[in-house]
Formats: structure tokens, C-alpha cells, sequence
């Protein structure tokens, strides 16, 4: 175990051995993580540091691995002394080593408990209770949302959507547990343990059940995973032939933009570069979405197996899993597949006997920003600095990781490329529509009576997936995330295709008795908390959005707000630097246009109304003085 | 970063209905005002490659909105920048920044010197028009010859840039995120006395607002006889930034 306390400082209760997943030597494990807890109490901090520092050859492109390990393993905070001592070791500044340790979530610059609990606070999980939960555990804990408690113990907070919408409301600790379905005896059990002070790994395990909810399985998930049949298949084809399957196959990104992925593939291929390299994004950090979790946890044979194909085709022999904070948990068991595949000969060197073909993968671990799934902000990320989008071109398959050739590609858009390696691009392409080919998986959570994984052909219609999940009296969802598409009832004959609806897998559900108005303000919400700050209108405009979006909640709203809200649409559309910004207020536009009664509801009046309540201001002079009549009476 | 959209060789390209001849390799923003046109811009300087964060410089390129200074000129673009759509859109930007700091103009040594105020001017910026955030921003006055004053900061990172690429010392960082993105100082008080800077560094003359100014030399030139007292920011003669 790696130890940063200052002296007195009591260890956390959890930072001990990692589970389970044999490593292999000298590879991915970190140092010091298979110590007995206490083991390590008299050992300086800066020989804890040097070991860390060392195992990661002390590259600064390992910044935010290093900072992530280092508050895993050691104080549940980053102070600063230990960015001060990285920063002398990495030769980068405190200033630098500090800027990136604040832009990330997960990474606390500033003490935080030794229980840190995250509630999920994605509108699926509020509509669950969530609120309720958080100020339940907050009063046993005797605790303040945001603060940490004066004994040090415990902090309580939100954080953005876990991706665990279908088993929700879903909550962190230490960043490193995932719990679902709680409810209030729950969080009682919660705040005893904790009161206890009772390490996280020694609470029941079956709180840590998280369920794949595979509702229905198509081509995708229903390919039995046999692992190394789609390389031999590739190897068989040669690199070139794949490729032109690939292309026959008219496979488009999953992550949501829907760019071929044959001719990304090409151009990174035919990008010079003294060394090219595959990139899987499994930073699924839009609200709703979970699909990935599944294929993550599922089917993660699937994954390498199509990150390996895609070595060969593009002349990779380095691949990178940015996986996101959020599934810190699916660490161990990722390493654990992956040493099972260099032993199988379907990683590492001369892959399957192919003298020629070396790949092996690594696994980078997320520190809590969405905007890291934005492919440049991804790289950046990878190569430890803070998350800001690049600006482009020129485009990562020509100057992406190390300035070098790389194709970025979502999680399902990998697991696909095994079917068409197994059973060829024609068929492939037969499912779905021309435009929109093979099968979507949508990660269905809200008012349904079963949520889940459900894997369609694209050109299915809205109304269907309704239809078998069992929703009922349906007023709205939210398709492919808050920077998606909110579908109204009388549009649920539309189909999912990148030509009519396109998703990357989120399906949120809302009947009747759901405000929409509440939905846009909290993915309002989402955006201002998650923007990156780079560019001034996404900087100021989600904040804006926000502070607009109280306004009307706190019933001052008029016209004009809304009128102010449609200003900040149409510049955030036109004027970011990146897609962030410019879907940030896709929810909000339209919410109005479809639902315009939600936020009348909220109206004061039709006419311009002050942000600033007067009589509420005057209220406590008006008790001193004894005068008890509001202003103006 | 170079531009590579299609930026191959020299050519002409038209701007607001008049041709400006560029050279391989510039950018649009570049070009147009190596020709005397003016493009509104802050977080843009001629010394330095582009970084496409101020977004006051986004124009439509053949009818698509991007920002000058990123985007390679190139033969026979179509580009459309001084127009009613784009300068509004321009000054909501403007009021976006003003709302987020704490910019009191007539108190402010920068004052007339100051390209966000003249870049307001220019827009027509009659007011906020967006609620304030008023921050609390303390300043930084432990240099013996430099004020902080981080209230105006617009994160355009042209001190970052100066210190690290000009001066090499890296004084500055920026921190945070979204709306908490700050300027930070590399000491280990940080604080600015703490740091090797001095007042001859690139990094002290660079700031576009009044961030970083020189101590001891406070309105030594009158307010109404400065920079943009006298010209315009449009003025090409007015374009060097400080």
C-alpha cells in the first residue's frame, strides 16, 4: 500500500489489498497494492512516492494515473505537498501538476472523507428517490452535502450519472464500490458501518451485485464469445481484406457521431507515424447510457478481440482502454481477461504464431469528466494532462496519442467488428437500413416496468422499444442523452437510425407524472457541471443556463427568461469549441418547443421579472425591527 | 498548431465580399490582418499559435460557423464576419465575460489600453445583459513590481504561453473547471512574490485586460490619450497588441 498521510492522519479504511486479478509481473499492477493494511504506517511519504513514480518510469504522460493511484492508495485526498513532490519528480511545475489534479472530479485537491459517498444524480436516479436517500444518509451521518464531517470520517456528494440508470438510485464510495437499488434501510445499514468505521471491502459483497439487465439479445449480444476465432478470421483475410469487409460492413461509430468506422480506420492507417495506436473509449459518461458497462463486464473478450483486429488493420502494436472513473470497479477484472489472453497468445508478441503481429493493451483509468469522451479531450487525457478538447484538424487517426496516427473507436463499435469478422460485412450490412446498418444496443432506464440492455436493428421504431420494456402512459424520452433528442408521444413512430433518430444508447423514459421541466434543469445541470472551461460560451453559457433554469424553478420566471434561454441556445450553437457546448442546450430547446406548458407552470408572470426578491432579502430586518408586513403593504 | 485544412500554397480568399491574399500556412485570422482587415479576437496574438478559446473570432466559412484563428485560409473561401448576426453574437460573448469576472472599467488602470473594453466598444456592448457572478477573486500584490489582479481574467492563457514559451518559466497555470477555471501562480505560497518573475518578462506586457500590470506606473499616460482613446480597435494601426 502506498502511503501519502501526514503525520496523525488516520489511513482509510478500505485501501487495501485489490481483489482478486493475478497480474502479470511487473505490468500493470501497482506497486505496494497487494500490502497488508498498516503495513506501511512508518514509511516516509516521499519513498511512497518514489516507488509510484518509479513504476510509471516517471512520465509525465502518466500524470493522472499516477495522481489517481496515489489517492487510492493513500490519504483519500491529494494534499498539497504530494503534488509538490510528484511535480519536483515529473519535472513539471506545482501550478501544472495542480491544474490538472482540480480539472478532474474524482481527483480532491481538498480534504475529503474517509468515506467519500457519491449519490449518482442523474435524472433517472432522482426520479427514484435519490434526494430523499442523500438527505437521509446526510442526517444519520449528522453531515453536510459537499462538506466533510469535523472528525474527518465521512463526506457525502452528487456526482454525474453512474451508469446505473436500469438498478438505480446507484451511489459510489471511495470511488472504488458500486451500490444500487437503495432504498432507506439501506442507508441506515449505510451510516451504521460507517459510524462502525468498518472497511468498504468488509460490507456484505451482495451490496456490490451490479445486474447486466440484458432485456434482449440480437447479433451482438447474442455472438458466443469464443476467443481468438474473429483474429484467426482477420489473419486469415489479411489486413487489407478485413479492412475492405469493415467497409463492406458500413459499420458506423456507436459513440454517437456515427463516422464510418472503415474509413476512419483507413485514414489512421494510411497516416504516417512512426507508430500507430488503437484507442477504445469506454468514457460512457452520457447520462442514461450503461451499454458499455455491459459489454465491459459481459463480453470484455469481445472488446480486446476487436481492439486486436483493429491493430492489424491500422499496424497498431499499443492499444489503450480509457476506461471511466465511474467503472473503476471493472479494473481488476479487465486485467484479469486481458492476462488470460496473453497467455491464450491472442496478445503480446507474434499473435497467434504471426511473427509480424505484436499487440498488447493497456487499461487507463478516468478521473470524473465527461468531457474526456470527446476523442481529442480523451488523448489529452491519456496523456496526463487536463481534458480540453484539441483543436481540429488536424484529427487524431492523422495526430492523436503522441502526436501519432490513432483511431479512437467506442466500446460497441469494437464488439461489432468480431461479428463482421466472423460472419462478413455483407451480412452485417443486410441487418438495419441502408444508412444505418447491423444492430443499436439502447440502455433503457426510467418509467418502464423492465429496464435494461436492449439490442434492436437499427430502423426499429420508437414505439417498440416502449412497447417491450413496458412503459406506460409515456409523456417523453430522452434519446441518446441529455445531448440527444427528447421524443414526445405523438413522434414515438419515428425509428432509430443515424438517418431519423440517432442514439449512442441512451433511452430515458418519463410518463405523466414526470415535470420535464425538472428533467432539462437537471441535465442543465449536468452540462454547467461538467464543462471544461476552455472556451467562454460553453464556460459561461452552461452557467448561465443554470442560473436561468433557478430563476424560473424558484417561480421568478417570465418570458423573458425563456426568451434569454433561446439567446444562449443559438449562440452555444454556433460558437463552441466543441460538441459539448454546442448540444448543452439541445434538452432545454426542446423541452420549450415540446413541452412549453412545463415552464409556464414556472412563469411568474408573462412580463420581465427581477432575479432578486426583494421582500425575501428584507425578511430577517423586517423580524428584527418587528415589522411583519412585506414592502410595499 | 499549423493549420492543415486544405491550406496548401498561397491564394486569395474573400472576406466580407473583398479578396485578402494569404500566404501558406496562415491562418484566416492571420491573414486578415496582416491585410489590414480586422476579425474581433482576444485570446489571439500574433506571437503565438492560435488557441481558439475567446471565440470572439468565430466567422462563417462557406456558411459554416468556425473560428478564425484555427482555421487555415484557403483559395476561394467564402468568409462572412462583419455581420449584424455575427457582431451580436459577438457581444452576448463579451457580456458573457464581463458577467463572469469583476470588471470596473472606470477604476481599472487598463482602462483605454484594455482590448476587452475596446472589443466592447467596438460591438456596441451597452451593458451586461446576462446576471453578474461577482467571484471573489482576491488579488495578488506580493511582487515587488507586479499587481494581480485576477478579477479581469478572461483565461485567454497568453501569460501561460509568454512565461512558458517566451520566458521559460512557467510562472502560470490554469486550474479548475467549467465556470471555477482559474489562473493560478507556480510558488509554493502561490503567490507571484514567491516566483522568478520579473517586469521585464514577456509574461508582465502580455495580459490583453488588466490582470497583470507594472506597480508604480499608474495612469502615467491620462485616461483619453491611450491606445484606444485615439483609434478605434477596428483601426488597423491599432491592431499590435500590446
Amino acid at each position: 500500500m502506498i502511503s501519502v498521510s501526514s503525520p496523525g492522519a488516520e489511513q482509510r479504511p478500505d485501501a487495501e489489498q485489490r481483489p482478486g486479478a493475478e497480474q502479470r509481473p511487473g505490468a500493470d499492477q501497482e506497486p505496494g497494492a497487494d500490502q497488508e493494511p498498516g503495513a506501511d504506517q512508518n514509511r516516509s511519504q516521499k519513498s511512497d512516492v518514489d516507488a509510484l513514480l518509479a513504476h510509471y518510469g516517471r512520465d509525465p504522460r502518466s500524470l493522472v494515473q499516477i495522481l489517481r493511484v496515489l489517492q487510492e492508495q493513500g490519504l483519500p485526498w491529494l494534499p498539497r505537498e504530494t503534488l509538490r513532490e510528484v511535480a519536483a519528480q515529473l519535472d513539471l511545475t506545482l501550478a501544472q501538476v495542480e491544474g490538472i489534479a482540480s480539472f478532474y472530479h474524482f481527483l480532491h485537491t481538498r480534504p475529503v472523507g474517509q468515506y467519500h459517498v457519491l449519490f449518482s444524480d442523474n435524472i433517472t436516479d432522482r426520479m427514484l428517490g435519490s434526494e430523499a436517500l442523500l438527505a437521509e444518509l446526510c442526517r444519520l451521518l449528522a453531515v453536510r452535502p459537499g462538506q466533510v464531517r469535523g472528525d474527518g470520517r465521512v463526506s457525502v456528494d452528487r456526482c454525474s450519472c453512474t451508469g446505473l440508470c436500469d438498478q438505480g438510485p446507484a451511489l459510489l464510495v471511495n470511488h472504488r464500490y458500486g451500490m444500487t437499488r437503495l432504498d432507506a434501510a439501506r442507508i441506515g445499514e449505510i451510516a451504521a458501518l460507517i459510524e462502525a468505521l468498518v472497511p468498504v471491502s468488509e460490507w456484505p459483497t451482495e451490496w456490490f451485485h451490479i445486474a447486466d439487465n440484458i432485456q434482449r439479445a440480437d447479433v451482438l449480444l447474442g455472438t458466443p464469445q469464443q476467443p481468438g476465432f474473429a483474429i484467426a478470421a482477420a489473419l486469415s483475410r489479411g489486413a487489407e481484406a478485413q479492412l475492405a469487409e469493415l467497409k463492406r460492413s458500413n459499420l458506423r461509430g456507436r459513440g454517437g457521431a456515427g463516422f464510418a468506422t472503415g474509413l476512419k480506420w483507413e485514414l489512421c492507417r494510411n497516416a504516417p507515424g512512426a507508430a500507430h495506436y488503437v484507442v477504445c473509449n469506454a468514457d460512457e459518461g452520457e447520462p442514461g447510457t450503461f451499454k458499455d458497462r455491459v459489454l465491459l463486464s459481459r463480453y470484455a473478450d469481445m472488446l480486446f478481440e476487436g481492439m486486436t483486429i483493429a491493430a492489424l488493420v491500422v499496424g497498431a502494436r499499443r492499444g489503450l482502454v480509457y476506461l471511466r472513473g465511474e467503472y473503476r470497479y471493472l479494473l481488476e477484472p479487465l486485467r484479469a481477461t486481458l492476462d488470460r489472453r496473453r497467455q491464450q497468445g491472442l496478445l503480446g508478441t507474434a499473435i497467434q504464431g504471426h511473427a509480424e503481429f505484436d499487440f498488447d493493451i493497456d487499461i487507463h483509468v478516468g478521473a470524473g469528466a465527461y468531457i474526456c469522451g470527446e476523442e481529442s479531450a480523451l488523448i489529452e487525457s491519456l496523456e496526463g494532462k487536463r481534458g480540453t478538447p484539441r483543436i481540429r484538424p488536424p484529427f487524431p487517426v492523422e495526430h492523436g496519442y503522441l502526436g501519432q496516427p490513432t483511431t479512437v473507436n467506442n466500446v460497441e463499435t469494437l464488439c461489432a467488428v468480431v461479428p463482421i469478422a466472423l460472419s462478413g460485412g455483407a451480412w452485417w450490412a443486410s441487418i438495419g437500413t441502408a444508412k444505418s446498418t447491423g444492430t443499436k444496443i439502447h440502455a433503457v432506464s426510467g418509467d418502464c416496468d423492465r429496464p435494461g440492455l436492449y439490442e434492436y436493428p437499427f430502423g426499429t421504431r420508437i414505439g417498440r422499444i416502449l412497447e417491450d420494456c413496458g412503459a406506460h402512459d409515456t409523456q417523453a424520452v430522452q434519446i441518446g442523452g441529455p445531448s440527444g433528442i427528447c421524443i414526445s408521444a405523438f413522434e414515438f413512430g419515428r425509428r432509430i437510425a443515424f438517418e431519423d433518430v440517432p442514439t449512442a444508447g441512451a433511452l430515458m423514459i418519463f410518463d405523466r407524472s414526470r415535470d420535464m421541466f425538472d428533467v432539462a434543469r437537471n441535465f442543465a445541470n449536468f452540462f454547467a457541471h461538467e464543462s471544461c472551461g476552455f472556451c467562454t460560451p460553453c464556460r459561461v453559457g452552461t452557467a448561465l443556463v443554470v442560473k436561468r433554469m433557478g430563476k424560473l424553478a424558484a417561480g421568478h420566471g417570465s418570458r423573458h427568461d425563456i426568451e434569454v434561454l433561446f439567446e444562449l441556445d443559438k449562440l452555444m450553437h454556433g460558437a463552441t469549441h466543441c460538441g459539448l457546448g454546442a448540444s448543452a442546450c439541445n434538452p432545454l430547446r426542446d423541452t420549450i418547443a415540446k413541452f412549453r406548458p412545463a415552464y409556464e407552470r414556472h412563469l411568474q408572470s408573462l412580463h420581465f421579472e427581477p432575479a432578486f426578491d426583494l421582500d425575501a432579502e428584507l425578511s430577517a430586518a423586517r423580524l428584527a425591527i418587528g415589522r411583519d408586513r412585506p414592502a410595499g403593504q | 498548431m499549423t493549420p492543415t485544412d486544405g491550406s496548401a500554397g498561397a491564394g486569395v480568399y474573400s472576406l466580407d465580399g473583398e479578396d485578402v491574399a494569404f500566404r501558406q500556412g496562415e491562418s484566416i485570422l492571420a491573414s486578415a490582418r496582416r491585410a489590414g482587415r480586422y476579425i474581433p479576437h482576444l485570446c489571439w496574438h500574433p506571437e503565438f499559435p492560435a488557441h481558439g478559446s475567446c471565440r470572439l473570432c468565430v466567422v462563417k466559412v462557406n456558411g459554416h460557423p468556425g473560428a478564425a484563428c484555427t482555421i487555415g485560409a484557403a483559395h476561394g473561401l467564402e468568409i462572412e464576419s462583419n455581420t449584424a448576426e455575427l457582431n451580436a453574437q459577438r457581444k452576448m460573448l463579451l457580456q458573457m465575460l464581463f458577467v463572469e469576472g469583476n470588471h470596473f472599467c472606470p477604476s481599472c488602470e487598463k482602462s483605454g489600453n484594455c482590448l476587452l473594453q475596446a472589443t466592447a466598444y467596438q460591438m456596441d456592448m451597452e451593458g451586461p445583459h446576462f446576471e453578474e457572478f461577482y467571484p471573489d477573486r482576491p488579488v495578488d500584490a506580493s511582487h515587488p513590481d507586479i499587481l494581480l489582479d485576477f478579477n479581469r481574467c478572461i483565461l485567454c492563457e497568453l501569460c501561460v504561453r509568454a512565461s512558458r514559451d517566451v520566458d521559460g518559466k512557467n510562472v502560470f497555470a490554469i486550474a479548475g473547471h467549467g465556470i471555477d477555471t482559474h489562473l493560478v501562480v507556480n510558488s509554493p505560497s502561490a503567490r507571484l512574490g514567491d516566483t522568478d518573475m520579473t517586469v521585464n518578462d514577456r509574461a508582465a506586457t502580455i495580459c490583453p485586460v488588466g490582470v497583470i500590470l507594472p506597480k508604480r506606473r499608474g495612469f502615467s499616460v491620462p485616461i483619453g490619450e491611450r491606445r484606444y482613446d485615439e483609434k478605434s480597435v477596428a483601426d488597423s494601426s491599432c491592431q499590435e497588441a500590446s
